[in-house]
């Protein structure tokens, strides 16, 4: 055999044991070309485009997860920002009417979330822009599959604090219209958003893109997580060599499967994304992998340098395996979605200082965090502007998906469902930081930002 | 003609009639064992069979199925893998 039986054994046993699997097929899908002055065939022009397109992903990836045994766990599309292509059909009706489409096609396809539904706003905001966010609250409600973003600064732009201030109350809205406050999990507010990004539910097709696109997005924490447990005496150099080794393997698979998948279909192949990416399953934990460095848990001091260790291993090792690694590449920390990160806040290990913190290290931001349905929307603003913050300064994608849940209060528990997993409610500061929030405008861009 | 190299890896506790059942289910799939071979590790019974599915009489996607039933009768995991991905990961 070309390969030693450890090698064969060690592969089939990411798969069977510890929970290797593709986490996304994000299939990018350029609508520029479905505008049309009579809105109902624009409407009938995406919708077919998406099945079209959906449909083979979903038929060309359940081909490959016979042929690699690996499972392929979400197939996915995502589109051209929406409010690009409504400028010319600026109504709030038909930002519904079009949330509609998206969610009918995506169904019709076999595709559990579409992404795209959102604006990039970093320095203002168009009439097309305005009417999207209006149209949010109304739109995440009611559709199931479409997910939505905003991009609200950027390192060479600055942050726009009057489109961070409209966030809290929509956030509020949406919370108070959808079950646990649900349809806030579909929206993610960005500084310096990739363009290729194949996760949910920030993803969206950069105007920069080609028509059609494949962008893979890997998992692994569980493969990471039993290497490092059987390397316990290793100094934090061997530690950053085994995890750079195992996540080279990992993002090998993708790189893999994404190219073929890109071939099959007859497109280019976008990128993979190298991110660590956690699920509620037990054991597919980023925590868990922190803990097996002996930290007791996520949130414990030590837990940011064990953050800082594990990105910058896991970007070395991804780096190496891809030529096309994508913008997000880094490390997930989603709170709701983790199990051992859940599990982190119930025993008050982990606050949402602290997870502020962490996020300073890593590739994503506040994910998946579940606040009182009680704080006032200049709070939950606030929050987004800090947090945002961190990655203007820091020439990082940073992302905010927070959820207040109405009548919940810190330390409850709200189950969102399915991947979305089960969230223990956090306390935030009670102080406000209104008059600041107020002032509005846009923060300069930083200094580190004039690179040119 | 061309080789289409598929892993099959079986993992659990070894027993009596493992090799057995599954070379006669290939054999009756038209699929030739191109090299065997079978050792503990981690305290696991591992056996690997690398084989060519070239000109097998059923679709990766059945003979897949099929394995994994015959694997849960005795009480083994079994994983089916195209050759690519091993070269991926493990060779530079």
């Amino acid at each position: 055999m070309v390969l030693t039986l450890e090698e064969i054994f060690e592969t089939a046993n990411m798969v069977l044991r510890h929970n290797l699997n593709i986490r996304t097929t994000t299939l990018g899908l350029n609508i520029k070309d479905c505008i049309n002055s009579d809105f109902r065939k624009f409407r009938s022009n995406v919708r077919r485009k998406i099945v079209r397109w959906g449909e083979e992903l979903v038929r060309q990836a359940e081909k490959l997860e016979v042929k690699y045994g690996i499972p392929i766990v979400n197939k996915r599309v995502a589109v051209t920002p929406v409010s690009i292509v409504m400028e010319a059909h600026c109504e709030y009706k038909r930002f519904i009417e079009m949330a509609q489409t998206l969610d009918d096609a995506a169904k019709e396809a076999g595709i559990d979330f579409i992404g795209g539904f959102g604006a990039l706003i970093q320095k203002g905001l168009t009439r097309s822009d305005t009417l999207l966010l209006e149209s949010l609250p109304e739109v995440l409600s009611r559709t199931k599959r479409v997910c939505a973003f905003v991009n609200v600064g950027s390192t060479q732009a600055g942050m726009n604090l009057d489109a961070v201030n409209l966030l809290g109350p929509m956030l509020r809205k949406t919370a108070f219209k959808s079950a646990n406050g649900i349809g806030c999990a579909k929206f993610v507010a960005f500084v310096n958003a990739p363009e290729d990004n194949p996760f949910m539910a920030g993803a969206f097709h950069g105007i920069g893109e080609p028509d059609v696109t494949v962008n893979v997005g890997i998992s692994g924490p569980g493969v990471v997580r039993s290497v490092v447990e059987k390397n316990q005496k290793c100094d934090l150099t061997q530690l950053s060599e085994i995890v750079k080794r195992t996540v080279f393997k990992i993002t090998r698979a993708g790189e893999l499967i994404g190219r073929e998948l890109a071939g099959n279909m007859k497109i280019p192949f976008g990128i993979v994304d190298i991110s660590l990416a956690s699920t509620t399953a037990e054991g597919d934990s980023v925590a868990r992998v922190v803990e097996a460095f002996g930290i007791e848990r996520i949130g414990a001091h030590g837990s940011v340098l064990a953050i800082a260790l594990l990105m910058d291993a896991v970007k070395k090792g991804g780096a190496m395996a891809s030529g096309n690694v994508g913008g997000l590449s880094g490390t997930f920390i989603p709170v709701s979605e983790d199990a051992g990160m859940t599990e982190a806040v119930e025993k008050g290990a982990l606050s949402v200082e602290m997870l502020q913190c962490l996020t300073s290290v890593c590739s994503v931001g506040l994910d998946m965090v579940a606040i009182p349905g009680s704080t006032p929307a200049d709070v939950i603003s606030a929050i987004i502007a800090d947090e945002l913050a961190i990655g203007i300064v820091n020439h990082k994608t940073t992302a905010v998906r927070i959820i207040p849940v109405p009548r919940k209060r810190p330390g409850q528990k709200v189950d969102f469902g399915g991947l979305f997993g089960t969230a223990s409610v956090m306390a935030v500061n009670r102080y406000s930081a209104k008059g600041f929030m107020k002032r509005g405008g846009r923060l300069p861009a930083p200094v580190t930002g004039l690179k040119n | 003609m061309d080789k289409e190299l598929v892993f099959i890896t079986v993992i659990g506790k070894d027993r009596k009639g493992i090799v057995a059942k599954f070379s006669t289910y290939l054999y009756r799939s038209g699929i030739n064992i191109e090299d065997i071979s079978q050792r503990i590790m981690d305290k696991y019974f591992v056996m690997v069979m690398l084989v060519d599915t070239h000109s097998a009489n059923r679709t990766l996607d059945r003979i897949g199925r099929d394995l994994a039933r015959i694997g849960k009768s005795m009480n083994l995991a079994v994983q089916i893998q195209h050759e690519n991905i091993f070269k991926m990961m493990h060779r530079i």
